[in-house]
């Protein structure tokens, strides 16, 4: 937070302001000293804050013509895209946007894996970020099941029938999950009454994340701590809205790319099906965002091992603040980190693709390789990093690359500390 | 502070009052969990009559009961052969073609894999009974696990013959 006091110019402004101060909390976001060098892998934040609101408002809007019933729910969507006044617009950036938030939080979290921004102080703002996230996956499933297709039928009993793997109590959980003994009328409802209810938990989340990211500060490309305000930071606004609002905009021409050239290329045609409990898809595959866990639980032959597997894949992540030991956050300066960053992203695309695919020949072989390699780097290869890379000298400030040298004294100092 | 340390009357008191308040906090928490379980109206559906008189030798049926698929299929005399002669040391979980079916002519059985809940297909796989296209679980012409992910045998519901021509299941 801002050190200095912020005093209202108008009379009305402070009269208010002493009894709830939210023109300081605004004076806070603007001045909010943000490292200037900070490159567009930062805008996604701003944007992801976007998302959260466009699908709070679209789905609010679809919620006022849906019927969650199993009888009803896939006729209602049938009338929202042919009846309901720009019913398929509203629709289709609600579906798309679900699969623009997940492409905007994969860039977002890989950003903090390659500069790494998870590392003291920031571990509570990574630990926030990945509730949301998760949360993210649960909310975006659920909203899946409600259209009640096929796909949204049979995605909902194979990843519901998940927790019949816990021993003993497995049967009764899953029991407890439907409300019945199979997916059926009442999980549709109580899917549909959290669909409602997540999305405004993870609008909570979201302020405790900008709240913690706002204590430390932004890190930035350079990984080094600045100080702030000083000439190394920039003021929120303008500088920051701006760069994050032309980010926005090229974001949303990818966004309305899908919306209105392809809004069906990320979804499936069996969910144009209605739900038939007497007859599984010939293939189901979960929704492209899941399909890299989906792959780690499929790789594992055995059932409960796999679910085990798959939660594993997310809780590493976690803890990633303590398997990460280099003391240097950012990739420019771990030459082999850099490497291994690559690595794993190149690992967890493959992982999707063969997600997507039969588990069967050469495409289970690679999902196992490429599943071990998955718990490799964050069990193994980032603590050894820790210890054994040689990283590249740091800067001292963000000016030094280009002054040669900072002018401060303070900041000289900050390197022995590093 | 020398009488802060020792357990006095307050602490007695305070503890007391946790534990009532636990115990009544989760009194008051348990309808909110339970009111998820399944319902009256779900468990009134618990059992279904099948008229069976229509189906002939290697023909299957499936109806749904409690919101599932069973399968029940008459199965030939080739089939029955075929799930007798496995031996038990074979299977991933172990059960005689006996205790699955009773009237041996008659298989009824949850059409659920028991992997993740797909509903498996007929006459296919490599045991020539069902194979699951979700996961790939290959069942034989008794219904059991034979290869694939799955951990156990489909499973074989309550159920009893009412009279020759009819199957009350649940």
């Amino acid at each position: 937070m801002s050190d200095h006091e912020y005093t209202p110019k108008s009379k009305l402004g402070k009269w208010f302001n002493d009894r709830l101060p939210l023109l300081t909390l605004s004076n806070h976001l603007q001045e909010y000293p943000t490292p200037k060098n900070l490159n567009y892998w930062w805008t996604f934040g701003g944007i992801l804050t976007f998302c959260l609101i466009a699908q709070i408002i679209t789905g609010l809007i679809l919620a006022m013509h849906y019927v969650a019933s199993a009888d009803l729910a896939f006729g209602s969507v049938e009338h929202i895209m042919r009846d309901v006044n720009y019913g398929w617009l509203i629709r289709y950036v609600h579906a798309n946007g679900a699969s623009m938030f997940f492409l905007a939080v994969y860039i977002h979290i890989f950003r903090s894996l390659y500069y790494g921004s998870y590392k003291s102080p920031r571990e509570v703002i990574w630990i926030i970020g990945m509730i949301i996230y998760f949360l993210m996956m649960a909310t975006a499933f659920m909203g899946y099941v409600l259209p009640w297709g096929q796909m949204s039928f049979w995605g909902a009993t194979v990843i519901t029938n998940l927790f019949s793997a816990i021993p003993l109590v497995g049967e009764s959980v899953t029991n407890w999950l439907w409300g019945g003994y199979a997916v059926d009328n009442p999980t549709l409802i109580r899917f549909y009454s959290l669909h409602y209810l997540f999305p405004f938990l993870i609008f909570g989340l979201v302020i405790l994340h900008i709240w913690a990211l706002h204590v430390p500060g932004n890190n930035n490309p350079i990984g080094i701590d600045i100080k702030k305000p000083s000439k190394d930071t920039v003021p929120f606004h303008p500088y920051i809205v701006i760069k994050d609002l032309f980010a926005l905009l090229i974001f949303l021409i990818v966004f309305a790319f899908f919306v209105f050239y392809s809004p069906n290329i990320l979804g499936h045609a069996d969910n144009y099906i209605e739900a038939n409990p007497l007859v599984t898809p010939a293939h189901i595959v979960p929704e492209w965002y899941l399909l890299p866990f989906y792959a780690i639980l499929r790789s594992i032959p055995d059932k409960l091992f796999g679910v085990i597997a798959m939660f594993a894949a997310i809780f590493v992540l976690v803890i990633l603040p303590w398997l990460d030991t280099s003391k240097v956050r950012s990739a420019i300066f771990r030459p082999l980190y850099k490497q291994f960053y690559w690595f794993l992203v190149a690992d967890v695309l493959i992982l999707g693709y063969v997600g997507a695919m039969p588990a069967e020949g050469l495409y289970l072989l690679v999902a196992r390789v490429a599943t071990a390699y998955y718990f490799l780097h964050f069990l193994v290869i980032l603590p050894l990093l820790g210890a054994k890379e040689k990283t590249l000298d740091i800067p001292l400030s963000l000016t030094e690359p280009v002054l040669g040298g900072s002018p401060k004294e303070s900041m000289a100092k900050n390197k022995k500390e590093i | 502070m020398e009488e802060d340390k020792k357990t006095n009357r307050r602490d007695f008191i305070f503890t007391a009052s946790y534990a009532l308040g636990a115990v009544g906090v989760g009194a008051a928490v348990w309808p909110l969990i339970d009111q998820m379980n399944p319902d009256a109206s779900v468990k009134a559906l618990a059992s279904t009559e099948v008229d069976v008189s229509g189906v002939e030798k290697g023909q299957s049926i499936t109806v749904l009961w409690r919101g599932k698929p069973v399968f029940i299929r008459r199965r030939t005399e080739e089939e029955i052969a075929k799930a007798k002669d496995v031996k038990l040391e074979d299977l991933p979980h172990p059960e005689t073609d006996e205790e699955r079916a009773k009237n041996p002519e008659w298989l009824v059985m949850l059409g659920v894999c028991t992997h993740l809940g797909c509903v498996p297909l007929g006459d296919k796989g490599e045991y020539g009974g069902w194979f699951c296209p979700c996961h790939g679980s290959h069942y034989d012409t008794s219904g059991r696990i034979r290869k694939g992910p799955a951990p156990t045998n489909m499973e074989v519901p309550k159920y009893e013959f009412v009279n020759s021509n009819t199957i009350k299941i649940g």
